[in-house]
């Protein structure tokens, strides 16, 4: 057989006489036309009479699904009752159809049922899971502190080269978009300020606004929330893979301990850095201010740091910077515990990177309002 | 394009068993300045089983990858079913893909789909089945491969190595397959299951009339099922047939390969 002139196309012919219902398979029986055939197979198999014989001398090629299809067919006209038979096999469909004849009962997927049961369900997982965290959380931050302390035992343990290789990536590197970030927020911040408190005649206190708003609460906030989606992502997608590339067990069979090697740098760095971020956020952001009053509210510089010594004393900067290392340690503890969730699939590695970021955000508010209350409690 | 897929629809009767199905010639490729092959030569005939065997870091894998186009190659042409695949337009080269199938050494499964919607993947790309005939054929393949069926619904960070490289497999041959690519095929398996995997393969060949080209260390695969042999050093194929020629060929390499402990161990 010439194979160029062999059609494409394939068809199932279905002629009745008398108690006989000849099924003739014509052209190439594969998986490119088997929509067509499964369609004309179901037909054929439903209006079936009597014997069925199923003629395959016309088949010019057949592969594994062609095969199957076969077999379903005999399957199908059997479980009507029916007498079946094929003729005309070739050896090369002979071997294929031995090799599809199998009838193990196909377990049929589970299907999902709506069940109002299942959404307290829900709550009740994300409530273990949550203190299942938690738990995981305190665990890393348990392990960061002995290994601060191995460390002073023993200064040598201390991985002075990891973290400085941090303080860089994770400070540093940082510095000029937290700078542009802040500038243009301390700007935005005393614009906006000007233009409402003019109404009153009160234009100087824009500088009491931005000076108490920057230093207090946007600064650190901002620094913490750009630190999070900057770092905090990149370390729990590091910690991610390394898990998922059984880098973590290797480290651990080696004799060290992953929290000790892995995480107490990276959370170190950022309590080292986000401090002097927060600082560097700080100053922009009065930079901005103090430019914007200059070309809103035509008020030099002088007046401005003038106007600001009088708002702002020491402990407005230090409230914003005292808060800044305990956001840091949050930053790195979730990061640090969402990366160790990883499982075996990229897809995981995704989704935890993701709930890092957002997490970290969410806690930093939090414990940010909590700061909030504590301070007006002490009067500080 | 009638021509090509009739080539490759047909079961590989012995008739057409020394037709080149795939076939290299003066093939150049690299990475930055270094070239891993210059002016290689390779035909792979229809229904064989084809070992690529050499030393590590002489190219097997590289080989595979510019053959499928994931390396570019830098000169001369690759030809399969007799196109040229730079020359070829999307859809000779789109018809010429489906007759290939690849499982990729760590298996390559999509991690965030179970093992039956892996397979069916290609069947999606290409096929309009209806998603019971597509679940048939997914668990057809599955069970061509050997795997249990209850391994269908499983992901692919549950699998041990081996039902990786079956799983890998049966995504391979979802849609019947003229040339199958194995890239270490039993590498990271233990002896029993890698002579599984070699008789598995082997079964495959004989019952769906496939072209076999496998990327090896294992001396086993090589000594059961492969027809041929061909060995990749100082950057071309430096010889190529059976295991009997490889005996009698006088190189250091193959000389050490063939004739090694572990060759003799397994009575070579």
């Amino acid at each position: 057989m010439d194979p160029t002139t062999v059609p494409d196309e394939a068809w199932l012919e279905a002629a009745t006489v008398g108690g006989v219902t000849r099924l003739a398979a014509h052209g190439a029986w594969t998986v490119d036309n088997l929509s067509t055939l499964e369609r004309e197979a179901v037909t054929a198999a439903s209006s079936a009479k009597g014997r069925v014989v199923l003629d395959l001398s016309g088949v010019s090629r057949i592969d594994t699904a062609g095969a199957w299809l076969v077999h379903r067919l005999s399957t199908m006209v059997k479980a009507e009752g029916l007498a079946f038979e094929e003729i005309g096999i070739s050896d090369n469909a002979r071997r294929l159809l031995a090799a599809v004849d199998f009838t193990g009962d196909l377990p049929a997927p589970p299907r999902r049922k709506f069940r109002p049961l299942r959404l307290l369900e829900l709550l009740g997982e994300t409530t273990v899971n949550g203190w299942a965290d938690f738990q995981q959380g305190m665990g890393i931050l348990g392990g960061v502190v002995r290994g601060i302390f191995r460390a002073i035992l023993k200064p040598s343990r201390f991985r002075f080269t990891s973290i400085v290789f941090h303080v860089d990536r994770t400070g540093l590197q940082a510095v000029p978009i937290i700078f542009l970030m802040s500038f243009l927020i301390g700007g935005i911040v005393a614009q906006q300020g000007i233009f409402q408190l003019s109404f009153f005649g009160a234009t100087i206190f824009v500088v009491d606004l931005v000076g108490i708003l920057v230093l207090r609460e946007l600064g650190v906030l901002l620094t913490a929330i750009m630190l999070a989606g900057r770092s905090g992502s990149a370390y729990t997608a590091e910690i991610g893979s390394m898990k998922m590339r059984e880098e973590l067990d290797a480290l651990t069979v080696i004799g060290l301990d992953p929290t000790e090697v892995l995480i107490m740098p990276r959370i170190i760095a950022l309590v080292i850095v986000l401090p002097m971020l927060t600082f560097i956020s700080d100053i922009a952001a009065l930079m901005g201010g103090a430019l914007v009053c200059y070309i809103y509210a035509d008020m030099s510089f002088q007046t401005f740091i003038l106007q600001l010594r009088d708002a702002v004393a020491l402990n407005t900067l230090l409230v914003g910077i005292l808060k800044a290392p305990f956001m840091a340690l949050i930053i790195g503890i979730v990061a640090a515990t969402e990366g160790l969730a990883v499982q075996g699939s990229t897809d995981s590695l995704g989704r935890k990177t993701t709930s890092s970021v957002v997490k970290a955000i969410f806690m930093v508010i939090v414990v940010d309002g909590i700061f909030a209350v504590f301070f007006a409690a002490i009067a500080y | 394009m009638t021509e090509i897929s009739t080539l490759a629809r047909s079961a590989a009767p012995p008739a057409q068993k020394r037709m080149v199905v795939l076939s290299v010639s003066g093939l150049t490729a690299g990475f930055g300045n270094v070239n891993v092959f210059e002016n290689l030569d390779l035909d792979v005939y229809g229904g064989e089983i084809l070992g690529v065997v050499g030393a590590s870091g002489t190219g097997k894998s590289v080989l595979l990858r510019t053959i499928l186009g994931l390396v570019h190659k830098r000169a001369g042409r690759i030809e399969i079913f007799g196109v040229d695949l730079e020359e070829a337009d999307a859809r000779e080269r789109e018809a010429i893909d489906r007759r290939l199938g690849v499982l990729f050494q760590q298996g390559a499964l999509f991690s965030s789909l179970n093992v039956l919607q892996n397979v069916q993947v290609p069947m999606r790309e290409y096929l309009d089945l209806s998603p019971r005939l597509m679940d048939e054929l997914a668990r057809l393949k599955l069970e061509l491969v050997g795997l249990p069926q209850d391994a269908a619904l499983k992901f692919p960070s549950e699998l041990s190595g081996g039902m990786t490289k079956r799983a890998g497999l049966a995504r391979a041959l979802a849609l019947d397959p003229d040339i199958l690519f194995l890239d270490e095929p039993t590498s990271g398996l233990d002896p029993i299951g890698a002579a599984e995997f070699d008789t598995l393969i082997s079964t495959l060949r004989d019952t769906l009339g496939l072209t076999v080209f496998m990327v090896t260390h294992d001396l086993d695969s090589l000594h059961t099922i492969c027809n041929r042999i061909a060995v990749l050093a100082d950057k071309h194929v430096l010889v190529e047939g059976t295991l009997a020629d490889m005996l009698k060929f006088d190189h250091p390499w193959v000389q050490a390969y063939f004739h090694g402990s572990r060759a003799r161990g397994i009575g070579i």
